[in-house]
């Protein structure tokens, strides 16, 4: 049997890894990558504790289910947007949409 | 070690590899398709878990919708910086260390908890994992507001993304 801790664990490298990327990464679809990967991160843990704790309560599988719609929201706004500011800016890079900076 | 650890080990170390690979690659193309090849990594995951239906849901919604629009964002948008120049930003290493910092934080808390290693009950004989998921996806004593709301927050987040992206001309 697999204890808990590896998909904790795999779960926090995953979620790191995402973090990694939102952080360091210069085109804005690059950042979406590594939010998706975080919501991945947040869905193994869900997942995972509904199947270590009580199996008949659905709430992790439920949560894990409403994290998918959030994430297809998500993506389609956010993908929307970079579109229509490539139209306008002629850019994808997050440092240069400095518009409301200063 | 069991066959399941095994297989556990080899699929968790594709997952973070290709997600490695997804944060690191000059060519977004790449790094979508690395992102698919993750994706895969964690629905299996869910089958591990004996999750079927998540699992399923994985590869149809992240694999077959969100990672197609992806590439189709990456193509819109990929004239400029596709191989030339940084792909990472001035303070990637601090990024780096707050990543690794969240890693060591969360590896800290957790192996601190007393639940850390504790293994999972066996599934009982002839329980329905997937009935009773839309039992509680449709009985007004389960989940049924938040799922309502949730495809009530797709259809905003469509129209809104419709909005944003037409072309007004």
């Amino acid at each position: 049997m697999i204890p808990l801790s590896w998909y904790l664990i795999l779960a926090a490298a995953l979620f790191s890894i995402g973090l990694y990327g939102v952080l360091a990464r210069r085109n804005a679809v690059a950042i979406l990558l590594g939010v998706e990967l975080m919501l991945n991160a947040v869905n193994i843990n869900l997942v995972a504790f509904w199947r270590y704790g009580d199996i008949t309560q659905m709430a992790g599988q439920v949560f894990a289910i409403v994290v998918f719609a959030v994430a297809a929201a998500e993506v389609a706004v956010g993908l929307a947007l970079v579109i229509s500011v490539y139209r306008r800016r002629n850019t994808v890079v997050a440092e240069e949409l400095d518009l409301l900076k200063w | 070690m069991t066959g399941e650890q095994l297989l556990f080990l080899i699929v968790g170390a594709v997952t973070l590899l290709s997600g490695l690979m997804v944060v690191t690659s000059r060519n977004l193309i790449h790094a979508a398709l690395w992102l698919v090849a993750t994706l895969f990594g964690v629905a299996i995951v869910y089958t591990l878990l004996n999750a079927g239906f998540i699992a399923v849901v994985q590869v149809v919604v992240y694999i077959g919708a969100i990672a197609i629009l992806f590439i189709f964002a990456v193509m819109l948008t990929r004239k400029e910086m596709r191989d030339q120049g940084a792909q990472a930003n001035s303070n990637w290493w601090a990024g780096a260390l707050v990543a690794a910092g969240t890693f060591a934080g969360l590896f800290f808390l957790l192996q601190g908890w007393s639940g850390f290693s504790k293994t999972a009950a066996a599934i009982p004989s002839g329980y329905d994992a997937i009935g009773q998921l839309g039992d509680a996806l449709t009985s007004p004593a389960g989940y049924v507001l938040p799922f309502e709301v949730a495809s009530v927050l797709l259809l905003a987040a469509l129209v809104g993304a419709v909005y944003l992206a037409f072309n007004k001309k």
